[in-house]
């Protein structure tokens, strides 16, 4: 990133760039400097190129220290649980369509619940993923209560014997108080089918977001209890940096990453690919 | 609202400049250094932030602000100058002179908003007496088709939608044949969602615009992307040559930023905003009232 450059303030000064322009946010990337000039200070490091690596390696254990796996169906009785929330267009449904394939692929009976019953043909959208992957589509008409759909979905998924219910939801600003009143009620309506569930609430993030996605990550969490971060739209130049702040500030983990719009375009979340491509290319749009 | 904690940020900075009677150069730059890291903290682009801060510094720091009498005031209406100046100045309207039917395009990333926008903007020029036909040609999002024709239904007005087996340049160019023949004056085109780096898919929108060519261009952006705005602009301006800009999620918390390094990086202006996923929620954009409201003017 900094080849050659010395040890000086202009080489915090270039990282700061870097942080910022990969959307790490004010205040962890702040953190995250001062948690580097210790580690020089300490370390009595004078090589200017090896201080980007030990930046690397202070976001990585910040990725680190929250990981968790993705939920998994193996072993369960009753179906996994896994609903699928965050505000619009981040990637909601294309995000259900790839886990309700990739799950058909490892051999298990999914049915997805098409609990977005307001966007103009979310159902119609979701249901051709489904047919795609041979899930099984549980749907109302548009306008239906979507915390009915999510009910009916798991007494569906159970009757079945199904392994996996994913259930996608509507897009919704975490401002907007009704509407994250409607996800409690759908989570409350699940529970009544199984007290357990739901078993993982992931929160589907576009990475191309900036600072917002700390605040969306903290009222999704508030209202629904999220388990983990989705985050989506990858192949593109954003950096997804705000992640870090989300583990470094919320403790929550991100599970998987979306990186185009084809069903195979999911892949678990690996920490280290990912600092090393936030590094990768330097500042975005030439920043520093 | 939107832009909300910046300007809780800058009038707090503002209110301790104030407090102060005579400024010194050393109070000036840590307001400055404040106002950047509002800036950042807000989704300004890094370079625009910086860009910005020089030239306000530039203004500020000289006699005769420091000396006047009052400088705090002086200060703070050189950061409103060059605040409005970045939203663009004056308010941008939409350009549909020629002759009918005229062609307005609808571009963007994957899920910024551009059915949804291509829907009510058709509204509000219905609402204008203008007589729009939508044409959806995006052919590869699943059911981007019936969620336009739904949206269709909901306004009560025509669209264009042959089938997702079709060339989206093919769809676009029969879409303005077809207004001619049912004698509606504008044509708006949805495309599909695509990044700014799928060159083929760049391609494509590049030749969407010579089959058409569209009176205005218009870019759909999220109001709470990040740092990338500024690429994502920059490389559809490039290619496109965009006459304008669509901010859409505004009803929510997002700080806006964006709003401000798409209008520095393309010197296009932003015309519409995006207040609600309803198909009325779309207004005209106000640089100024927007930077008297960050500063609290
Ligand atoms: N390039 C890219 N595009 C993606 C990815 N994930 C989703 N998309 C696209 O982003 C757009 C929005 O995706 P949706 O799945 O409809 O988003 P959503 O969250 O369900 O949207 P709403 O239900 O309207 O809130 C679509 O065009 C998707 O194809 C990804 O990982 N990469
Ligand atoms: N809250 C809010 N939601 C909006 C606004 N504009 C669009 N949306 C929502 O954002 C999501 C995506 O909108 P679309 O119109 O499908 O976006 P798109 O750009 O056409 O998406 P693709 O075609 O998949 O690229 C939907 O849930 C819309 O309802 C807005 O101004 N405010
Ligand atoms: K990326
Ligand atoms: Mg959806
Ligand atoms: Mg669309």
């Amino acid at each position: 990133v900094v080849q050659g450059a010395a040890l000086d303030e202009s080489l915090y000064e270039d990282l700061e760039a870097v942080l910022i322009t990969a959307d790490v946010g004010v205040a962890t990337t702040q953190r995250l400097l001062e948690r580097l000039r210790e580690r020089v200070r300490a370390e009595g490091v004078r090589d200017a190129e090896a201080v980007p690596q030990l930046l690397a390696e202070e976001m990585r254990a910040v990725l680190e220290a929250v990981a968790a796996p993705p939920a998994t169906p193996a072993g369960r009785d009753e179906p996994l649980v896994v609903l699928v929330v965050g505000v619009n267009g981040s990637g909601k449904t294309t995000t259900t369509g790839k886990l309700a394939s990739r799950y058909r692929k490892e051999g298990w009976r999914v049915v997805v619940g098409a609990a977005d019953t307001f966007r103009a043909a979310a159902i119609d959208q979701l249901e051709r993923w489904c047919q795609r992957s041979g899930a099984e589509l549980v749907r109302q008409h548009p306008g239906a209560d979507p915390a009915a759909v999510a009910f009916d979905a798991l007494q569906a998924a159970r009757a079945r014997g199904a392994n996996v219910l994913l259930v996608d939801t509507a897009g919704r600003l975490h401002t907007r108080v009704n509407l994250m009143e409607e996800l409690r009620k759908t989570v409350r309506v699940l529970q009544r089918l199984d007290p357990t569930a739901p078993h993982e609430v992931l929160l589907v993030l576009d990475a191309t977001t900036g600072q917002n996605a700390l605040a969306q990550a903290r009222h999704f969490t508030d209202a629904v209890g999220v388990t983990g971060i989705v985050l989506t739209k990858l192949d593109g130049t954003a950096r997804g940096g705000m992640v870090v702040a989300i583990a470094d500030q919320l403790g929550l983990p991100v599970k998987w990453v979306g990186t185009g719009e084809g069903a195979d375009d999911l892949a678990p979340f690996d920490p280290a690919e990912f600092v090393r491509a936030l590094f990768d290319g330097g500042p975005a749009g030439g920043g520093a | 609202m939107a832009f909300e904690g910046l300007a809780e940020k800058l009038q707090s900075v503002f209110k301790r400049l104030r407090g102060k009677g005579k400024l010194t150069e050393a109070d000036v730059e840590a307001a400055l250094r404040e106002v950047r890291l509002a800036l950042l903290e807000a989704d300004v682009h890094f370079k625009v932030v910086k860009d910005f801060i020089a030239r306000v510094r530039q203004r500020a720091v000289g006699q005769e602000v420091l000396e006047s009498l009052t400088p705090a005031q002086q200060v703070i209406k050189i950061v409103h100058d060059e605040l409005t100046q970045l939203m663009g100045g004056q308010q941008a309207r939409l350009d549909l002179g020629g002759a009918p039917p005229v062609p307005v395009m609808l571009v963007g990333l994957q899920g910024s908003g551009k059915t949804t926008t291509a829907a009510k903007l058709a509204r509000l020029l219905a609402r204008q007496g203008r007589q729009p036909l939508l044409v959806a040609a995006d052919v590869y999002r699943p059911a981007a088709v019936e969620q336009l024709v739904t949206l269709g239904q909901q306004i009560q007005l025509p669209v264009h939608a042959p089938g997702t087996d079709r060339d989206p340049v093919d769809i676009a160019r029969e879409g303005v044949a077809e207004a001619r023949r049912r004698g509606r004056d504008v044509v708006i085109i949805d495309t599909a969602g695509r990044l700014h780096i799928d060159d083929a898919l760049m391609e494509e929108l590049e030749r969407i615009r010579q089959a058409v060519a569209p009176r205005e261009i218009l870019l759909v952006v999220d109001a709470m992307t990040g740092q990338d705005a500024v690429n994502v602009a920059e490389t559809f301006h490039r290619r496109l040559g965009i006459d304008g800009v669509v901010l859409t999620k505004l009803d929510g918390d997002a700080r806006g930023g964006a709003a401000l390094s798409v209008r520095a990086v393309t010197g296009r202006p932003i015309k519409f905003v995006g207040l609600g996923e309803r198909v009325d929620q779309l207004e005209p954009f106000h640089p100024e009232r927007m930077a008297s409201r960050i500063l609290g003017m």
